[in-house]
């Protein structure tokens, strides 16, 4: 608590200082946060976190989703397809998938190579610039194994005779799905919503390694974090990392929120206390 | 296959229909002709269905999961590869298969040879969930069990962290700890394990303590037992599924942690593995692909372990402990 909650006010009375780690703070008002809206850069790794969060966070439940509803059938070798769909959720953030992805998206990587085969022009995931973030996508998409994990421990507590009784009034498999499903796991998606959005604006070690440390190329995968960490800890302009931190949680905050507020709407929790 | 697949929709629907109701309960809706004779015909085509419906299913199953291993597969086989046949090669085998790759790996980088590295990596690992253990099972302890004046305004606190981007606080732990001296030791590391700053674990804990029945600590309250002695005696033994989960994934996120040593290690010698790989990959950029992936490779196996022997801990700790948020 101590190490949260003293550095949180310390770093709320940082972000409106100049400080470089070697002198005194000096306190400089709203410089920052005025610097900061004035910087291209900063809308640059705003808009490139924007797009991961929007874009990459439905297509990762989407996927989690879609598998889980798979392994809810009655099946054999469940546990074995479970536990290997898992699995990259545990590494994926880790530097050695990092450079996995690197190699097979590079140019004349395993990737091109697929992609010409299918007609698209020659040339490697990793230093095009519109090409990057699909490839953070796919990365992310790759690790769906833990909120798969967690829909599928929803979608058996579904109970089976909602199913058996739309069946018998006539439902077919998308009312079913878009009536019962969706209605009944609606806590766990919004649970599942609100972790991997968090987790999204999070991301920092694939990108530092994939781009080298820099965001690069032309600043494609300049990740909000990745930006942050530059500016604190490679140019050590320490109060203006701080109010771009500020920034981050109050954004945070308001999704998170958002987020909240909306669930009233379309949230189903049912009669009896989870 | 198509001549199964054409079955009139219609027709599979009120078959499972029909299952839907209890067995003898066929008879009920009063127009139910079937003879013997025909029953088994249906049952035979249901079965029959039923095989290709698994068929189908299997095979998605089955395409989807060579999809998800392969990177992981082609990094495993790759790391066996010279280096000139792992770019662009699609194929997980290669006639030349050696481990002069790995040789060259463990020999490390800058002087610092990788046990070192693997040495760093398992001390801080190893602290970690000696840290998380004590402190977060003490503090859920705690919130769970103790009635202390603030207690749920602590708890929302910790509960908002969980929240919150760890980026906030990264700047001013890094002054203090700076200004304390502690940049290139492990403390900057491994204190906020210690001090049950790692809210998830503690939330964990609290979660499970407060489904363990209260009349336990209360029957041994009127022994004469203190706090100390209910938590020790009585919670801690309770705890174990908790404490497996949370040692398993405070080991997990050590290993694989980028950030903290990137801020904290400067020196090679201090280096986690992730940082010295990082090393490697900027000082080897293009030249030596097998070395890299024979690192990686080997930066990875003590998680795979993990994940091979604790499974089912870590899916269901996913499962049941991710619901309770």
């Amino acid at each position: 608590m101590l190490l949260t909650a003293f550095p949180m006010v310390a770093s709320l009375y940082l972000a409106f200082t100049d400080y470089d780690l070697f002198h005194d703070p000096s306190w400089i008002g709203l410089q920052n946060f005025r610097d900061l809206f004035a910087d291209s850069r900063f809308w640059t790794s705003a808009r490139v976190t924007a797009i991961y969060v929007l874009v990459g966070t439905p297509i990762k439940l989407a996927a989690a989703l879609a598998v889980a509803m798979l392994l809810n059938m009655k099946h054999r070798g469940q546990g074995a397809y479970r536990s290997i769909f898992y699995a990259p959720s545990l590494i994926g953030a880790s530097v050695s998938i990092a450079i996995v992805w690197k190699a097979m998206f590079i140019d004349d990587g395993i990737v091109d190579r697929i992609a010409q085969v299918f007609g698209a022009p020659a040339g490697g995931w990793v230093g095009d610039p519109s090409k990057t973030m699909p490839m953070f996508i796919l990365l992310a998409t790759w690790t769906f194994g833990a909120p798969m994990v967690i829909f599928l421990a929803g979608l058996k507590q579904v109970p089976a005779e909602l199913y058996e009784a739309a069946a018998v009034d006539g439902a077919g498999p998308a009312r079913k799905f878009w009536r019962i499903t969706i209605p009944m796991l609606s806590p766990v998606l919004f649970f599942n919503l609100l972790l991997e959005t968090i987790g999204a604006f999070q991301v920092f070690g694939s990108a530092f390694i994939i781009s080298g440390g820099t965001g690069g190329p032309a600043d494609s995968t300049l990740f909000y974090t990745l930006y942050l960490y530059i500016k604190g800890f490679a140019q050590f302009d320490m109060g203006y990392a701080s109010a771009m931190a500020w920034v981050l949680v109050i954004v945070v905050g308001v999704i998170t929120t958002i987020l909240f507020k909306t669930s009233n709407a379309w949230v189903h929790y049912s009669g009896d206390n989870r | 296959m198509s001549a199964h697949t054409s079955t009139p929709q219609t027709q599979s629907l009120s078959n499972q229909a029909a299952a839907a109701l209890p067995p003898g309960a066929g008879g009920a809706g009063g127009h139910d002709p079937n003879g013997e004779a025909a029953k088994a015909a249906r049952r035979g085509a249901a079965r029959r269905r039923k095989g290709l419906k698994a068929l189908g299913f299997h095979a998605v199953m089955l395409a989807a999961t060579v999809v998800v291993l392969y990177p992981g597969v082609w990094m495993l086989t790759s790391s066996f590869k010279p280096t000139n046949e792992i770019i662009g090669n699609i194929s997980l085998w290669s006639d030349n298969m050696s481990v002069d790759n790995f040789a060259t790996a463990l020999s490390g980088i800058g002087g610092v040879g990788f046990w070192t590295f693997f040495t760093n990596s398992m001390i801080l690992a190893i602290a970690s969930v000696v840290g998380v253990t004590l402190s977060a099972s003490v503090s859920a302890y705690a919130f769970a069990r103790i009635n202390f004046p603030g207690r749920g305004v602590f708890f929302a606190i910790m509960i908002g962290t969980l929240l919150l981007p760890f980026h906030v606080v990264i700047i001013p732990q890094y002054v203090m700890f700076n200004q304390f001296g502690m940049v290139n030791t492990f403390i900057p590391l491994l204190a906020p394990k210690f001090l049950a700053a790692e809210a998830f674990f503690v939330f964990l804990m609290v979660q499970f303590m407060r489904n363990l029945p209260r009349e336990l600590d209360e029957a041994a309250r009127i022994d004469g037992c203190g706090h100390t002695r209910i938590f020790a005696s009585i919670m801690l033994p309770l705890m174990r599924p908790a404490i497996i989960t949370s040692s398993i994934f405070a080991f997990i996120w050590s290993w694989n942690d980028f950030l903290g040593p990137l801020l904290y290690l400067k020196k090679p010698d201090l280096y986690s593995l992730p940082i010295a790989l990082r090393l490697y990959v900027d000082q080897t950029s293009v030249s030596d692909y097998g070395a890299q992936m024979a690192m990686a490779v080997l930066a990875l196996v003590p998680v795979m372990i993990f994940f091979i022997l604790f499974q089912r801990y870590i899916v269901d700790g996913v499962a049941t402990q991710g619901l309770k948020g």
